[in-house]
């Protein structure tokens, strides 16, 4: 049982991804997955839309256990790694034992960033894993009063599925805007108006004052004087990575455990990937940042397995992400920041796709919003011109009858 | 019984495309490969009940808007994370420039 072989921490997204691929390359010997939940490993995702829609949909797994099984992963559920023994090249368990390994893993993930202003109030929670979303779920009652603070992806999906049940829903954001951070602000104006039209009251620009429980909810006030009662508040203001076993190792941290393009740490033997790292993003020129999306987590997974078999291959991918809001879909290839100029097109039905170039005319990023899957294909297809440093021509890109995909042919 | 039912017009679909093709209540994907033969398969991902023909063509492979599972949509099978399932295909003709598929 305590031969040498792969270990990975953290069963989520990433290191089960990470498990099974490094079966598809070919390793033979054990492999390790350890997670601290309790469930099977499961897709976070719906935790913020099908599960907690009007008829919920159960927990999605990863794979069933069948798929762990034959793929001879050894899955250790409710399982703390409280320990890295770099020397000895073993990690401790919470029990005590101790499990070598030949290469080391750390998909520890995120967990959502605290408000310490609401810290002792009763009602107010957060949103990350399976079971926060069932006890969401119950407490989302059509008559209920729910306050969302924070008006981000988690917070605003918290939003659409709050209001699908009925209930009275608030959403307090501290900046000007929604979404302030990882999309434009024509593109957020499409969001706020959804929110707005399936009457969500939406408040930017707030100043959190205090939270006191009163009776079965809470108040929340606001420097302004202004004051919300509550039955239920959703905490959603980010994710902070879980990086204390790192550091504990002796690991950089660099807003995340600090890996270079090829996932590894300074310690040729532990690699890093999803949520809980950050890395240099070869597109941008090895532009550092850490990534909270699902397929950067399925992505840098399987290439950690590879590099955990020293295959030594760089991380190239463009970052991806999207995000479900009422019948809106919401798609962003790449990083908005990076842009400099903006060149919008319309793809029917409202929905539209802002390329965003740089200054010397690169697509750098595109993001898009409409409808269903509306911009899918399209935002794919950029997501692939970005990726081979393309410069468009701009009336292109704005002309609805250009197909993309001939342009990556050019 | 095996039927054979009239899907669409071969030139419907562009080289290396994908459209849907609703039919008594069932939808289906049917795809033109780069080199021009015709295929046919379910037209829903399954990972979610998502239309696969809003996705993309790549060679063999129709990879799904939604999260970008892929699938080979000649052999059905599951290329890619998420999806884990394979896709039903249905044998496919070409008679006089129309696209027929056989249903079970
Ligand atoms: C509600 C919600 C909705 C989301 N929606 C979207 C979306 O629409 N689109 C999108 O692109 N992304 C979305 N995401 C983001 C996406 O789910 C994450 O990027 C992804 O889950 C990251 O995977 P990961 O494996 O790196 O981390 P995680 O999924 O967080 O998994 C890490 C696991 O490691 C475990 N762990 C940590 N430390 C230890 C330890 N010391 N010992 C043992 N186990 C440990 C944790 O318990 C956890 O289970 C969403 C996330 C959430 C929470
Ligand atoms: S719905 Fe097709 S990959 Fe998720």
């Amino acid at each position: 049982m305590n031969e040498r072989g792969m270990v990975i921490v953290g069963a989520g997204e990433c290191g089960t991804r990470a498990a099974f691929a490094l079966r598809e390359e070919g390793f033979a010997g054990p492999i390790t997955l350890i997670g601290a939940e309790r469930h099977l490993p499961y897709e976070r995702p719906p935790l913020s839309k099908a599960a907690l829609a009007p008829e919920p949909e159960g927990m999605k797994a990863i794979a069933e256990a069948e798929r762990f099984a034959a793929a001879d992963i050894r899955l250790l559920l409710q399982t703390q790694v409280v320990a890295i023994d770099r020397k000895a090249k073993s990690v401790e368990l919470g029990d005590g034992s101790r499990l070598p390994y030949e290469k080391l893993l750390l998909a520890t993930g995120a967990r959502p960033r605290g408000l310490p202003l609401a810290e002792g109030s009763g009602h107010c929670v957060y949103l990350r894993t399976h079971d926060d979303a069932e006890a969401i779920a119950k407490r989302l009652r059509p008559e209920a009063r729910i306050v969302i603070i924070g008006g981000g992806f988690i917070g605003l999906e918290l939003a659409a599925a709050a209001r699908k049940r009925g209930g009275a829903v608030t959403v307090l954001e501290a900046l000007p805007r929604l979404l302030a951070r990882a999309v434009p602000e024509e593109i957020a104006a499409v969001m706020t108006a959804a929110h707005r039209q399936n009457g969500v009251d939406i408040r930017c620009g707030v100043s959190l004052a205090s939270f006191g429980d009163e009776g079965r909810g809470v108040r929340v006030s606001l420097q302004d004087g202004a004051e919300i009662a509550a039955d239920l508040c959703i905490i959603g203001i980010g994710a902070i990575p879980n990086t204390e076993l790192a550091e504990r190792a002796g690991l950089a941290v660099v807003n995340g455990i600090r890996v270079d393009e090829r996932l590894a740490t300074a310690d040729p033997s532990i690699l890093a990937a999803g949520d809980c790292c950050s890395f240099p993003l070869e597109v941008y020129g090895g532009r550092r940042v850490r990534l909270e999306a699902w397929r950067n987590a399925n992505d840098q997974g399987s290439l950690a397995a590879r590099n955990m078999l020293s295959r030594g291959e760089a991380h190239a991918a463009v970052p991806w992400f999207w995000s479900d809001q009422y019948d809106l879909t919401l798609q962003v290839a790449g990083l908005v920041d990076e842009g400099k100029h903006t060149v919008r097109r319309d793809a029917g039905e409202g929905a539209f796709i802002l390329f965003h170039l740089a200054a010397d005319g690169r697509l750098v990023a595109a993001s898009g919003i409409g409808p269903g899957n509306t911009v899918a294909r399209d935002i794919r297809l950029a997501e692939m011109l970005i990726a081979r440093r393309a410069a468009p021509p701009p009336e292109k890109l704005a002309a609805a009858e250009t197909k993309l995909k001939s342009l990556l042919a050019a | 019984m095996a039927e054979w039912i009239e899907a669409c017009a071969a030139d419907d679909i562009d080289e290396e495309d994908v459209i849907r093709f609703d039919h008594a209540g069932r939808t289906f994907a049917i795809y033109r490969s780069p080199d021009d033969e015709y295929f046919a398969t379910d037209g829903l991902c399954t990972h979610e009940k998502v239309h696969l023909a809003d996705g993309l063509v790549m060679d063999d492979v129709i990879e799904c808007p939604k999260h970008n599972g892929r699938f080979n949509y000649k052999t059905g099978q599951a290329l890619r994370a998420p999806v884990c399932v394979n896709l039903k295909t249905y044998p496919v003709k070409v008679e006089a420039g129309k696209v027929l598929i056989q249903l079970d």
